[in-house]
């Protein structure tokens, strides 16, 4: 038995799986949230250098990561749908872009919070937060362009190209403001070992898994929206929005 | 008989060089325009002036801290002057119907973004590298400071024309069209602006500028090959 992948690449049958999974990942997303804050806030160990405002990380690290992965799941949309013109690409990317920006400017915020006592500063030009701080201006501007092109074809392109050209320039930004100044510490997590107690890392982790199920649930719920607007002249729309 | 081998001959010769006579024409064509209204670009160079200007009004006039912004300054005025005259990259031609006569031309549109974007820092990145001495002297910049910065806006002006190209494609005919180009584009200048910026501080404090300029002209030789063609598939979207 073979599956028929690209059946749901049609906004018609997409629609109604969205509707189908999106309260899965919402609720799971729910429970995971839950636990993980949970285990930061009354199970993970004090730091002994940061004291407890380091448990900020919480949800500082996933919301910094769930930021420049959206991008990325942004840039792969966008890749595809130029590749291919599949609108419900363009729509996923559309889906996804506030998201991506309310978790940049999340990430911005607990920054700002977890800087003053470790830093004495609730802003520093260092290296990480200047370039989240691009990145949420680059989200920014993607979506002012979509909501100044009123021609859905247009705009989808637009996007899609606006957002490549971001992707291309992301590493190339980072590096540079990276050269330029840096006092960020370390990253507390690499590939070849952690820095960190397990129990923060599972709290951290399960915050992440949290995290992207949260953006998976909001983007499908979005994606509903966008798919009822974008063919509100068709039949299918007509009868649902009718049996409402 | 043989004369008519060479006159074939001659064809095909001008057939391999016909792209760049196009590129040519294009760069040409928006030079002339722009001379023949020099209004027009001569405001983006005033404005530059004038921004820069506005700072020791607003910061103070002593020699040291003016040194220590100068460089900073006139690169954050130089990338809004490219913005200020950017939207006016396509929009006239656009107005008027002559380009979709160049998009309708066999020439790949690649020529003419490149085209447009090279014409566009004819005509407002040189004059810029003109005036920048004279605002170096006013911001008590040593000479080789102004070199240096003279310099990196040199490798760096055609960056902000190129990138700028794709934000006047994918902008084009839009309501609030500047705002919405500098709210796309300004992001995407960051690292012209740190290491252009850069290459004269380290010039200023003694240490060696040349890897500045290093990354400056790579940057400028990525956003090259990545640039003119983006905004030619702009341009199409923007278009059709």
């Amino acid at each position: 038995m073979s599956i028929s992948w690209f059946k749901y690449s049609s906004p018609a049958t997409f629609y109604g799986l969205a509707g189908t999974l999106a309260p899965w990942f919402a609720w799971s997303a729910g429970i995971l949230a839950v636990i993980g804050l949970y285990i930061g806030f009354f199970v993970a160990p004090t730091d002994f250098q940061q004291g407890e405002a380091y448990r900020v990380i919480f949800i500082h690290v996933p919301a910094a990561w769930m930021s420049m992965f959206i991008y990325l799941v942004m840039a792969f949309w966008s890749a595809v749908g130029l590749a291919w013109n599949t609108r419900l690409s363009f729509m996923m990317a559309r889906a996804l872009a506030p998201t991506g920006a309310i978790f940049a400017f999340l990430s911005l915020w607990t920054g700002a919070l977890w800087g003053k006592p470790m830093w004495g500063a609730w802003w520093v030009w260092d290296a990480r937060l200047t370039s989240a701080l691009i990145l949420f201006f680059l989200y920014v501007g993607i979506m002012a362009l979509w909501s100044a092109i009123d021609d859905r074809r247009r705009g989808d392109k637009a996007g899609a190209l606006l957002i490549l050209v971001g992707a291309i320039n992301v590493p190339i930004i980072y590096f540079s403001v990276k050269w330029w100044n840096t006092l960020h510490q370390g990253a507390s997590i690499t590939p070849s070992g952690t820095s960190m107690d397990q129990i923060m890392l599972w709290g951290m982790l399960i915050m992440a898994i949290a995290a992207w199920l949260y953006t998976i649930a909001a983007a499908l719920i979005r994606v509903r929206s966008i798919i009822l607007e974008s063919e509100r002249q068709t039949e299918w729309v007509a009868n649902i929005l009718e049996h409402k | 008989m043989t004369t008519l081998a060479t006159s074939e001959d001659m064809a095909r010769v001008d057939d391999a060089f016909s792209p760049l006579r196009f590129l040519w024409t294009v760069i040409r064509r928006d030079i002339l325009l722009a001379a023949r209204r020099r209004g027009d670009w001569l405001t983006a160079q005033f404005f530059f002036v004038m921004v820069v200007s506005m700072f020791p009004l607003g910061i103070g006039p002593e020699p040291d801290v003016l040194r220590m912004v100068g460089p900073g300054v006139v690169w954050v005025a130089a990338l809004l002057a490219s913005l200020l005259s950017l939207p006016r990259l396509f929009a006239e031609d656009y107005r008027d119907g002559s380009l979709e006569q160049m998009l309708l031309s066999p020439e790949p549109t690649v020529l003419v973004t490149l085209g447009k974007s090279l014409a566009h820092w004819c005509i407002y990145g040189i004059p810029l590298l003109v005036i920048t001495p004279i605002l170096g002297v006013q911001f008590a910049l040593p000479g080789e400071a102004i070199a240096v910065l003279v310099l990196s806006l040199l490798i760096g002006t055609p960056i902000l024309s190129l990138l700028g190209s794709v934000g006047a494609a994918l902008t084009l005919g839009l309501r609030g069209g500047g705002v919405l180009l500098t709210l796309l584009i300004l992001p995407l200048y960051v690292p012209a602006l740190i290491f252009g910026a850069g290459a004269v501080d380290a010039a200023l404090s003694g240490v060696g500028y040349s890897a500045h300029l290093s990354l400056l002209a790579a940057f400028l030789v990525l956003t090259l090959m990545v640039a003119p063609w983006v905004a030619a598939a702009a341009l199409k979207v923007s278009i059709e």
